[in-house]
């Protein structure tokens, strides 16, 4: 696929701005060393406070304690920072919400990697009419909105005797991240060297030998960005733990923080605390995972 | 296709290494189960009458005609329509020109980008609970926005007009990262040499970014477009807890309504011809409008290079 060469191309590229978006207009003809680009920087200063503030603002009120925080308002400085609110929210069922999300999300991944690598794979190798309109099938998929299915899918569960439990969760999420990774993986696999294929074809390699020798080795950096994607779906998903479970012991951590509402209606700070609580574990993954996410969409952008 | 398998095409050994269509069955038939099959499942139920308990009995068109006059659907077509053109608006402007911007390579701009993306990463329930603490007339930030620009009221959600903006916003300000890494990627694959050649013949900032940027990234453009309209049709985590589809029915748009329908007072049938009809909006919509740009004609923005 061309779009995973030219990146590769464009990183490659000194660092000079490609695209200097609407600014002021150049003093001369010729100019062509980077310009600072004041408009553009200027709106970007303006979107970095609107993202900031309410993160500031989120963070800030977890550290107060809930009196101050009816009295004095989200925006003052704690006269007493502390992590109460904190500890409230992890003496609660908490725990118990995140080892359940912690399970569906690793399922989730693990299923889709899985499937995923062995459709691409069959995809890109297998030249047959079938698998072409295999990929177009998945291609399909990608249009689909979860909540269109969400009916069928809550009978098709009860029929299988799995409602209100994990499981229940697991299989849609995984089948709804099918699509996205089968494309990155196509578009991976395919850059692999056709005589690679056709030495280890020639030293006698069984298929499943070149699918792990030499495929999954090949595709490893969309096999990481498919892990991640999934992952990251699977965690923040709400509407299927909405709608196929139904218990508190199976309840995933978005679900958890919908029950909150009523549960910390007069406790703001726990409130809050609890929606960091469920992001940290995130953005420490996004520490170091950032480049499958970020490379994986701006792939999106490149077609 | 890359210039690898073009190559490969013209000298590969047949049947060298190549896998049965056996390898796939996994795949796709969990696929089939759990997302193709309840694509046609839905259609097939909002023509029954289903409570969810016992098995669903057909009833031929009465949803459907249902449907038809019914007033709340009309005004859930209406708002989701609204909602998608809104967030469209207020997105792409925004996202194009962070993005554009974040391309540059300078160290403080990746710095920002990635502050920029935090958003996207927590889930739609928790950035909704944050912005419903902070829209709180009474105790959130809300009151003291109020306070400094003495505006009347500080009840954002409490009017029709404000709890519509408030998804606006809220949806905007999470999924505008995602657009902006979206044209970040396409700005970097501009070719370089364009914008040279451009500044040798003078040409300056904004006519660089109007003739050769934006030009440029006419696929992008037309790619996260596709997105956000499909995007915009599904929110509902946000509207649940921003708003519960209120103040009346101010923000009860398509996938709130089927919620409400089938999940709140378990009318599943009249539930499924509401998502069915939210599956031909969208992909009515999406297709109409990779036809109206020509981006089937698979046209490269590079011809000529």
């Amino acid at each position: 696929m061309t779009q995973t060469q030219a990146g590769t191309v464009a990183e490659r590229r000194p660092a000079t701005p490609p695209g200097t978006p609407a600014g002021r207009p150049a003093r001369g003809p010729g100019r062509r060393l980077p310009r600072g680009n004041y408009p553009a920087g200027f709106a970007a200063l303006l979107w970095l406070a609107v993202v900031v503030i309410p993160l500031y603002v989120l963070v800030i009120s977890t550290l107060q304690d809930r009196a101050s925080y009816l009295e004095n308002g989200p925006l003052s400085l704690p006269t007493s920072p502390s992590l109460d609110s904190y500890q409230r929210v992890l003496e609660g069922e908490f725990p118990r919400y995140l080892l359940n999300t912690l399970v569906v999300t690793v399922s989730c991944a693990a299923i889709a990697v899985v499937l995923s690598v062995t459709v691409a794979y069959t995809v890109v190798r297998n030249r047959s009419a079938i698998s072409r309109r295999t990929f177009q099938l998945f291609l399909l998929g990608l249009a689909i909105p979860s909540q269109a299915v969400i009916i069928p899918i809550y009978w098709l569960i009860t029929e299988l005797q799995m409602y209100d439990t994990l499981m229940a969760v697991i299989l849609p999420t995984a089948a709804f991240s099918l699509p996205v990774s089968v494309l990155i993986l196509v578009g991976t696999m395919r850059d692999i060297d056709e005589e690679l294929y056709e030495s280890m074809a020639l030293d006698g390699a069984s298929q499943t030998r070149i699918l792990l020798q030499l495929v999954v080795p090949m595709s490893r950096a969309g096999i990481s960005t498919v892990g991640v994607f999934a992952a990251l779906g699977a965690w923040n998903g709400f509407l299927f733990p909405l709608i196929l479970t139904q218990s508190q012991e199976n309840r995933v951590l978005t679900l958890g923080l919908y029950d909150y509402i009523g549960e910390y209606r007069a406790d703001i700070p726990a409130l809050l605390s609890a929606v960091v609580l469920s992001i940290v574990p995130i953005f420490t993954a996004y520490l170091f995972a950032r480049r499958q996410l970020i490379n994986g969409l701006m792939g999106v952008g490149g077609r | 296709m890359s210039r690898h398998s073009a190559r490969a095409d013209a000298v590969s050994v047949p049947h060298a290494g190549r896998p049965g269509l056996a390898w796939a069955i996994p795949g796709v038939l969990f696929f089939l189960v759990f997302a193709a099959a309840p694509m046609v499942l839905v259609g097939y139920l909002s023509f029954t009458d289903w409570d969810g308990l016992g098995s669903p009995s057909w009833i031929g068109f009465d949803n459907w005609s249902r449907l038809w006059n019914d007033d709340g659907m009309r005004n859930a077509v209406w708002l989701s329509v609204l909602l998608t053109l809104c967030t469209w608006a207020v997105q792409t402007p925004i996202a194009l020109l962070l993005g554009v911007w974040a391309a540059g390579r300078q160290r403080y701009r990746a710095v920002l980008s990635a502050i920029f993306f935090l958003p996207l990463l927590a889930s739609s329930v928790a950035l909704a609970l944050l912005w419903r603490t902070l829209f709180d007339p009474n105790l959130g930030l809300a009151a003291d926005v109020a306070e400094w620009f003495d505006l009347e009221t500080a009840d954002l959600l409490g009017s029709s007009r404000g709890a519509f903006i408030a998804i606006v916003f809220v949806a905007s300000w999470q999924f505008v990262p995602f657009h902006t890494l979206i044209y970040q990627g396409g700005a970097r694959q501009i070719p370089r040499s364009l914008y040279d050649a451009a500044s040798i013949d003078g040409a300056g900032t904004v006519r660089q970014f109007f003739s050769i940027t934006l030009p440029q990234l006419r696929n992008t453009v037309i790619t996260s477009s596709v997105l956000m309209v499909v995007g915009a049709l599904t929110y509902f985590d946000t509207v649940l807890i921003l708003t519960n589809g209120g103040p009346g029915d101010a923000t009860r748009i398509l996938p709130f309504l089927m919620y409400e329908e089938g999940f709140r007072t378990f009318e599943l049938g009249y539930a499924s011809a509401i998502a069915a009809t939210l599956v031909v909006i969208a992909t009515g919509v999406s297709l109409l409008l990779v036809r109206l740009t020509g981006f089937t004609r698979m046209q490269s923005t590079r011809e000529g290079l």
